[in-house]
């Protein structure tokens, strides 16, 4: 595995997939009564964030103290170009404070990518969504979930909806599910579809109806109104018309194989991209989705800060004494 | 310091060795075994001699943004580009939008001396694309202003640039376009196409850049005006300027350096030393730009030497300047992209970088042939070195060169300004 995690393309099929064999292994840790592990004790983890974002901030830290990494949770908000320390002043602040990962959030695509290659720190960094271009790790947690439920996820089919074009999750998940074998499918109107997207490798459709039928999964994605505000740009007649033609609804749901499941990254917005009835199903694996990503945040961090798996399978079977242990001594959790 | 030079065996546009005696700010005499006569001698064996190069798209940055470039530093890297004459683009702060303001410049440029600079004007007042500027007090000032343009911004209302090119008539002005449908590029980061996707940087389609041209083409013909189209960057910006000339219509086109070299590949490294105005386009369109300069489509190279301080470049590509330098290395990029490919000899070199530049900037003393009587303005160059760019050797305030670490052909040896060096064995003198 590279030294830094900054697009779904960094990984290889091995690499992929050793990431989610540890994540099983990590997984189960969320069922016990001390859900910690020794394994990067003593080792910072700083959580940089540029962009809001509470969900994968606190996933990435949840996994981190699990873990038993130190955290720092760094904010510098502000998403205007001209206001705000620049990202190498953050940067060498950061390094000056000796991290050994940075987990980073920003909404200039390709920022992981300068963090890692400027010299300016020596930490693996961790992309945790770039601008409109990749979110690795939700890629990761998407194909572990889909791991759980399908199986080999060779030859399956999964159908992404909705806005592609600014989509960071639709990027890495493309990516990621040609990798692990899986044959994807981008659903979108035209206008939400990148320049470009036939050369991605995946089959993209207008029609959603069309496509349903032979779906594995169904990954329904958020419409980004916030990115929609330029004037005169709109991307669509109105949130009813998107609804009607892309959303996920009972009408839409009733068509699914037996076995296919609906995922969607959140926040979800619910009567736009996909309805209650959808999100609330038995098909939906939504509120798994964020379980997940804890266990895979721990493994990406575990496997790009101390190595390999074999170690883990030591400190996995040591778990419980160790932090009973730290437990006891008063850790930081 | 000596007041007459002789240039022993420099190759005229590439041709035989000949001796050139620069006196009086002209060429007093070419012919070979001049006798020196008092003159300092110039050994210029293996050397090319080509007229003083012509810009006609330079930021100089002042007044305003002294911090990135000044008329001082900008036109000493001029001169070690072979420049002896650049047009300072309008966009300064305050813009030079009145003839107090290109008067300032121009007078900076004749104090500082390394090479004649020809301020343009900008066409609106302020560059806000709302009314004319006083285009005829620009052109009757002392800096003569015969270019105009908006440069950096579009004149994107219709009816505004045909008021523009209509009025420019007068004083036989030229309004120079930078072509680019605002609309269509609103927060644009680089070449829209399957890159731009993939990188999450929002696209930069082509037709912004062509509709403008093909709309200011159609305008120039109304109202029988003279239009010149600022760095065409894509194949289809080629084939509108093809169109248009073979209708005879008074248009000219200018085409940077990088846009003849580097491709939107390079913007994957999320470098923003990669980032410009217009930006960097596919391999197919570099092809276009290099056959449709080769043929004259494209009149002329133009840099579009954009300095930029270092943290306007030390960050996020988004959050980054647009604009290279290009002054200093334009000569070696027309050589690897022009002459070693064949597809223009000296000669030809001359016409895009000195003669038509000149004409389209109406300059009487540049552009002119290396020939006896002319100014004395010629560039030594020798095309049989190789350099490697290092960005921290710049002549221009800024670093902000897309080429460093790259070996570039080629080395300007000696600029003349009117028979004064004012670079000499490949330093500023």
């Amino acid at each position: 595995m590279k030294r830094h995690l900054l697009s779904a393309a960094d990984l290889t099929r091995s690499d992929a997939e050793l990431i989610l064999e540890t994540a099983e292994e990590l997984r189960s840790l969320a069922d016990r009564p001390i859900k910690k592990l020794p394994a990067l004790r003593g080792r910072t983890i700083v959580n940089l964030f540029f962009e809001d974002s509470t969900r994968t901030r606190i996933s990435f830290e949840a996994a981190a103290k699990r873990l038993s990494a130190d955290v720092i949770n760094f904010s510098a908000k502000g998403s205007s170009v001209s206001k705000g320390e620049s990202l190498k002043d953050t940067a060498l602040t950061l390094e000056a404070m000796g991290a050994d990962a940075v987990v980073i959030r920003h909404w200039a695509s390709g920022a992981p990518h300068l963090l890692a290659n400027s010299g300016w720190v020596r930490s693996s960094v961790v992309n945790a969504g770039d601008g409109t271009h990749e979110h690795p790790t939700q890629a990761l947690l998407d194909a572990f979930t889909l791991k759980r439920h399908l199986g080999s996820l060779d030859g399956r089919r999964v159908v992404i909806v909705g806005d592609v074009l600014h989509s960071r999750v639709a990027r890495s998940n493309s990516l990621l599910l040609q990798t692990l074998g899986a044959e994807v499918t981008l659903v979108a109107p035209p206008t939400l579809l990148p320049v470009g997207v036939d050369g991605w490798g995946v089959e993209r459709s207008y029609d959603i109806d069309s496509v349903l039928p032979k779906a594995d999964a169904v990954m329904m994605l958020r419409v980004q109104r916030e990115r929609m505000n330029l004037k005169g740009g709109g991307f669509f007649p109105s949130a009813r018309e998107y609804s009607r033609r892309y959303g996920m609804d009972a009408r839409r749901m009733s068509v699914l194989q037996d076995h296919t499941v609906v995922m969607h990254p959140g926040p979800m917005i619910r009567g736009m991209e996909i309805s209650a009835d959808v999100a609330d199903s038995d098909r939906s694996v939504i509120v798994e989705q964020v379980t997940n990503g804890v266990a895979v945040r721990m493994a990406v961090l575990y496997l790009l800060l101390s190595g390999n798996e074999s170690e883990l399978g030591r400190t996995t079977s040591a778990a419980t004494d160790a932090t009973s242990a730290e437990a006891a001594a008063g850790g930081d959790a | 310091m000596s007041t007459s030079y002789l240039v022993r065996n420099a190759r005229v546009l590439g041709g035989a060795p000949t001796d050139l005696l620069l006196r009086d700010g002209v060429v007093a005499a070419v012919g070979s075994d001049l006798a020196a006569d008092g003159a300092e001698v110039v050994d210029a064996d293996g050397l090319v001699a080509l007229p003083g190069l012509v810009d006609l798209h330079t930021h100089l940055r002042e007044p305003g943004r002294e911090d990135a470039e000044t008329v001082e530093t900008g036109t000493r890297a001029a001169a070690m580009g072979g420049f002896t004459a650049v047009h300072a683009m309008a966009n300064t702060d305050p813009v030079a939008d009145t003839a107090g303001v290109v008067e300032q410049v121009w007078r900076l440029g004749r104090e500082a001396g390394h090479c004649d600079v020809f301020p343009v004007g900008a066409v609106t007042v302020g560059l806000l694309g709302e009314r004319l500027a006083e285009l005829g007090a620009m052109a009757d000032s002392a800096a003569r202003v015969r270019v105009f343009s908006d440069d950096g911004k579009c004149v994107s209302d219709a009816v505004l640039m045909r008021r523009a090119l209509e009025y420019v008539k007068a004083f036989d002005g030229v309004v120079a376009q930078h072509a680019q449908d605002p609309r269509l590029t609103e927060e644009a980061q680089m070449n829209e196409g399957e890159l731009s996707g993939r990188l999450g940087l929002r696209g930069w389609p082509a037709v912004a850049e062509e509709a403008i041209i093909a709309r200011d083409c159609l305008l120039a013909a109304h109202v029988e005006s003279r239009l010149h189209v600022c760095h065409v960057s894509t194949a289809g910006s080629v084939e509108i300027v093809r169109w248009a000339k073979s209708k005879g219509w008074n248009v000219t086109a200018e085409v940077c350096p990088h846009h003849l070299l580097l491709t939107d590949a390079l913007a994957a490294t999320y470098d923003p030393i990669y980032k410009v105005n217009p930006p960097l386009r596919a391999a197919a369109d570099v092809e276009a730009l290099r056959t449709g300069l080769a043929d004259g489509t494209i009149d002329a190279v133009a840099t579009d030497h954009a300095p930029h301080p270092h943290e306007d470049k030390d960050c996020e590509w988004q959050a980054a300047a647009f604009g290279m330098l290009g002054l200093e290395t334009a000569l070696s990029i027309v050589q690897e992209t022009m002459v070693d490919t064949g597809l223009v000899d000296w000669a030809g070199v001359a016409q895009r970088m000195s003669y038509r530049p000149a004409q389209i900037g109406r300059l009487a003393d540049h552009g002119r042939p290396v020939a006896q009587g002319e100014p004395a303005n010629v560039v030594l160059y020798d095309p049989a070195v190789s350099r490697v760019i290092d960005a921290t050797e710049t002549a221009s305030l800024s670093r902000n060169t897309p080429y460093a670490g790259r070996t570039l052909p080629g080395q300007v040896v000696a600029t003349f300004l009117r028979g004064r060096p004012t670079v000499l064995d490949g330093k500023l003198t």
